[in-house]
């Protein structure tokens, strides 16, 4: 009887880590996109919120910006521009979900950064963007 | 009278057997009115699309999750029943370019997807084509050409693009377009 119920106690706090392992922190986001621009930016000086601001606001060349879909305000409702779909608010202080699930945020950042760049982000264009949306209130 | 007790088990046994038989016809019964009722309410008036005696609907009753999740984050998820298999199996090897967007997924996402649409496909096509765009299809104008719709409906901001389905056809997200369900919006 002890053993089965010790059996129980290891699945559960198994299920839990796993469980861990797929969900994170925003501030977990930006910590490890801080290791991968200082192995592959020369010189990181570490992040910015003013160039994430700027990053997110200007065009890159294309038709889109980040904010042709997610406003001028990342604590608002966005609105896709082609299918005016609504689009959660992005800055975490305004929707919880933001930067929790790791596979949706490589998977947006792909297909966003394409729309707007041709191109992926650098780590350092991306941890520059999580820092802006962390410090709208 | 002996051997008839000796035999009720095998009395009850046969007609649990035969009631079990009457049930399951009787269910069976209302399935079919239910699809010939549904096809009836839906395209049935002209015999533009041949096939719907068929009784498949557009979309299933059992959806596959991942393809909810996935679809409907830019656009309604469009009822699989609205392109033929060939169709599905374009788009869907080039998400990279999804009209004009990137809406990649991993392999294993995409697989399960292409998988239900491909099961789910419309198998009431006639035209030998596979459009990429639902609104291509030569049903689809004929459906929703001059004499059906107004030029105005169209220009109305609310509408925005015929891809819109869900700005007239209320039910659109249940892949149902059944004509009683439509609302042109003001």
């Amino acid at each position: 009887m002890l053993r089965i119920s010790w059996v129980s106690v290891f699945l559960f706090v198994a299920g839990l880590s796993i469980q861990a392992a797929y969900a994170v922190t925003p501030g977990e986001v930006l910590d490890s996109l801080r290791s991968e621009a200082e192995k592959s930016t020369a010189g990181f000086q570490g992040f910015s919120a003013t160039r994430g601001e700027n990053f997110f606001r200007v065009k890159h060349g294309n038709e889109w910006s980040c904010t042709s879909c997610h406003t001028e305000n990342p604590a608002a409702t966005g609105k896709h521009a082609k299918t005016d779909k609504p689009i959660d608010p992005m800055a975490p202080s305004a929707n919880a979900e933001r930067f929790t699930n790791p596979k949706k945020i490589e998977k947006w950042f792909k297909r966003n950064c394409n729309d707007v760049l041709d191109r992926v982000c650098t780590p350092q264009e991306k941890g520059d963007v999580l820092s802006y949306l962390l410090t709208v209130k | 009278m002996f051997k008839i007790y000796k035999r009720i088990p095998q009395v009850v046994a046969v007609a649990v057997l035969i009631m079990s038989v009457v049930m399951t016809a009787a269910h069976a019964d209302d399935d079919n009115d239910e699809d010939h009722r549904g096809a009836d309410r839906g395209e049935s008036h002209n015999g533009k699309y041949s096939g719907e005696a068929l009784g498949k609907p557009l979309q299933p009753a059992q959806v596959n999750a991942k393809w909810k999740q996935e679809c409907s984050n830019c656009h309604i998820a469009y009822a699989p029943g609205l392109l033929p298999a060939e169709s599905w199996r374009k788009v869907m090897a080039g998400l990279d370019k999804h009209f004009g967007s990137d809406a990649s997924l991993d392999a294993q996402e995409n697989k399960e997807i292409t998988g239900f649409l491909v099961d789910n496909a419309s198998n009431r096509w006639n035209a030998p084509t596979a459009p990429l765009r639902i609104t291509d299809s030569a049903w689809f104008k004929s459906k929703h050409d001059s004499h059906e719709i107004s030029p105005s409906v169209w220009n109305n901001p609310k509408v925005k693009s015929p891809a819109n389905c869900g700005a007239c056809h209320t039910k659109a997200e249940n892949g149902s377009f059944n004509e009683h369900d439509v609302r042109m919006p003001k």
